[in-house]
């Protein structure tokens, strides 16, 4: 490693981070490490006392090994974090349990769950519907904020190029069964139920009969459920804008990605919602600047190297600076070096939060 | 095989892989080197924010593409053929599906009444299928002689080429199911279709890259193109000698840095070679490989550079059509 592995990090900004708040969601595009940092920070928080819980959504494999959990179900299982002390909990999410317990929470009664979970239209809201495993992570955050096991709960988000896909999951139920054919359907006066025929009859059309009878099947099995879930889409909204959560976006220092974090930046900032601190990953790292070259040959292969790391770590530098300049507010930065092994395991976990929380 | 015969095979190539692995830009130099054998090329991002064009032309401002049309990213001449690209809109795809089968009044009241998003939220895929749709549609009518796709992020990337077969089973009637039964026969035709999947050599992509590549081949039956590992540190020869006894005027805490920045970039290239060895043994495809570009960032003659790699790649290749 190039002598100085350090991360040079505004490290009592990021510390007061871990410390204070009870919700961190971690937002960023796909491939930036969102997962790793994560980790990290759940790392940290717990190592200073709290206790922890780590949602991820999809953690590269070996990750998951390191962290224990592979087999886990949809459950949080404790990490067993060897010399360090400190009490993680981590759990991947599994979208279609966490809506399907959700449902039998709800439902009034088992044999209406039971109905519920049979329809087809449900088991594409929960499976394949694009905002469900961000409608889920939510769910999941609520719920162990909630429990009160938690002093901080730490989210990573799915990948996505838009911030909005979960921000506006909450609403995903809410905005169906609100929707008037839902009502029509429930509630039916003769006028809506006219009208509400005769666009069946369209939808019919359209996308077969089939389809059509497993939403009305879906409608009339979640009569009665829907102020529950509105209720509690609200109350996550309300959580995500409390001072008691943190947006940590999470992005690496290349043109393109800059590109995208700035977009995703933007989207929050329009919701009301602050990202707290940027988080700038696998930089390269501070390496010797030679003003005199050495002439020798064997010097050439090793000047090659030195010229590639400084021209792209230039580079990297514009990218952040043009990053931070887009960026409302005063974020918390925070830069990342890129390690010389992958992060796979606690012990380079640990190797990262060191750099991180001097 | 010759980048001719390699383009000869297909007319639509859909490039797909994990966010942050460089697809566009492999996109990009494959329309480039397409233009250098003469052939015009049509790019189409699927809800592109006109990252297609900033690495054509930096220095235009990056907006988000709001008209249907296309833009003309290069233009052609006598021997080599034109590029042009247009953005699809997963959002719109559906009224514009519904507005081109003769359905505008319906298409109105199922906006106006909101029953659109009841539409999409009931059949999940939707907005997938229609986008591929409309590819179908530019397929057929097209003056371009080659489409290339930028895929949405794999992992979406599945999600989305999966719609057609699922759609399929769920609608067993009506124009949707019509309309995923065209994809689907674009889609699994050699001929018509191929995706080129890429990665770069870092253990996530890698493994997401394999379990797309299975999938796609046992789920959706499309003829997957040799993978493209992107962004390979150049290998340097002799980082690993010993200069305590070189001649030059640093003194002996410089040598120990300068030694310590190369054994840093050794340690990258060979976790790098690792994965690409991993993925060489778990995937049974054939690997073209692009460099990664340490001086510049991706531009116009980045793209050109990483076009004559491509060429290189597509030449290496001795896979015969598997068809």
């Amino acid at each position: 490693m190039s002598g100085r592995d350090r991360g040079l990090a505004d490290s009592a900004g990021i510390s007061r981070i871990v410390s204070d708040r009870e919700i961190l969601v971690l937002t960023g595009t796909g491939g930036v490490g969102k997962t790793t940092i994560a980790a990290v920070m759940a790392l940290e928080a717990a190592m200073r006392g709290r206790r922890v819980a780590l949602v991820t959504i999809d953690p590269a494999k070996r990750l998951a090994d390191a962290l224990g959990i592979e087999e886990l179900g949809n459950q949080p299982s404790a990490i067993e974090l060897g010399d360090i002390s400190g009490h993680l909990v981590a759990m991947m999410l599994d979208t279609k349990s966490t809506f399907d317990e959700l449902v039998v929470r709800h439902a009034p009664t088992p044999e209406q769950a039971q109905r519920i979970l049979a329809n087809n239209f449900y088991s594409n809201i929960s499976n394949a519907l694009s905002g469900t495993q961000e409608y889920m992570a939510m769910e999941k955050l609520y719920e162990l904020t909630m429990s009160g096991d938690y002093d901080l709960v730490v989210v990573d988000t799915p990948p996505s190029r838009n911030a909005l896909a979960f921000l506006d999951s909450p609403n995903l139920l809410a905005r169906l069964i609100d929707h008037w054919l839902y009502r029509a359907l429930m509630t039916p006066t003769r006028r809506l139920l006219r009208a509400s025929q005769i666009l069946l009859r369209q939808l019919s059309k359209i996308v077969g009969g089939e389809v059509v009878e497993d939403v009305v099947a879906f409608f009339q099995a979640f009569e009665g459920m829907e102020a529950g879930f509105k209720e509690r889409s609200q109350k996550v909204m309300e959580l995500l804008g409390s001072d008691a959560c943190s947006f940590v976006l999470v992005a690496s220092a290349r043109r393109d990605t800059t590109i995208e974090a700035v977009y995703f930046a933007d989207q929050l900032t329009r919701n009301n919602l602050a990202i707290d601190a940027v988080v700038m990953n696998r930089l390269q790292p501070d390496i010797i600047r030679l003003t005199r070259r050495p002439r020798a040959p064997e010097f050439v292969p090793f000047l090659r190297a030195h010229d590639e790391l400084h021209a792209l770590a230039d580079r990297e530098g514009t990218h952040i600076a043009s990053l931070l300049s887009q960026i409302e507010g005063d974020p918390v930065m925070v830069r990342v070096p890129l390690l010389d092994s992958d992060v796979h395991d606690l012990t380079s976990l640990e190797r990262l939060r060191a750099l991180l929380f001097v | 095989m010759s980048p001719d015969d390699y383009f000869n095979r297909t007319r639509l190539i859909i490039v797909a892989g994990k966010g942050g692995v460089g697809k566009t830009v492999v996109a990009a130099s494959l329309a480039r080197l397409a233009a250098r054998t003469g052939r015009s090329t049509l790019l189409i991002e699927i809800d592109g924010r006109g990252a297609m064009r900033s690495l054509f032309n930096p220095d235009a401002t990056p907006t988000s593409d709001t008209r249907s049309g296309e833009t003309e990213l290069l233009g052609g001449s006598d021997n080599t053929g034109w590029i042009r690209s247009r953005s699809i809109t997963p959002d719109t795809a559906l009224v514009e599906w519904l507005n081109d089968h003769g359905l505008k009044l319906v298409s109105k009241r199922l906006q106006r009444t909101g029953a659109i998003e009841v539409i999409s939220t009931a059949t999940p895929g939707i907005k997938d299928l229609l986008v591929l749709g409309k590819i179908r549609k530019l397929v057929h009518e097209s003056d371009a002689d080659l489409i290339i796709v930028d895929a949405p992020a794999a992992g979406h990337a599945l999600t989305f080429l999966r719609a057609p077969a699922l759609l399929l089973e769920m609608a067993q009637t009506g124009p949707i199911h019509a309309q995923a039964k065209s994809v689907l026969a674009m889609l699994s035709d050699p001929a018509m279709c191929q995706v080129m999947l890429v990665t770069s050599p870092e253990e996530t992509p890698v493994n997401e890259l394999i379990d797309t590549a299975f999938q796609l081949e046992d789920d959706v039956g499309i003829q997957l193109s040799p993978v493209v590992v992107n962004g390979l540190y150049p290998t340097i020869e002799g980082l690993n000698a010993d200069l305590s006894e070189a001649r030059s005027n640093l003194g002996v805490a410089k040598i120990a840095e300068l030694t310590a920045a190369a054994e840093f970039r050794q340690s990258r290239s060979n976790l790098q070679a690792e994965q690409q060895l991993r993925l060489a043994e778990q995937l049974p495809l054939e690997q073209i490989t692009l460099h990664y570009i340490f001086n510049a960032d991706i531009g116009p003659s980045q793209i050109d550079q990483l076009a004559t790699e491509l060429a290189a790649g597509i030449d290496a290749l001795h896979e015969l059509d598997e068809r």
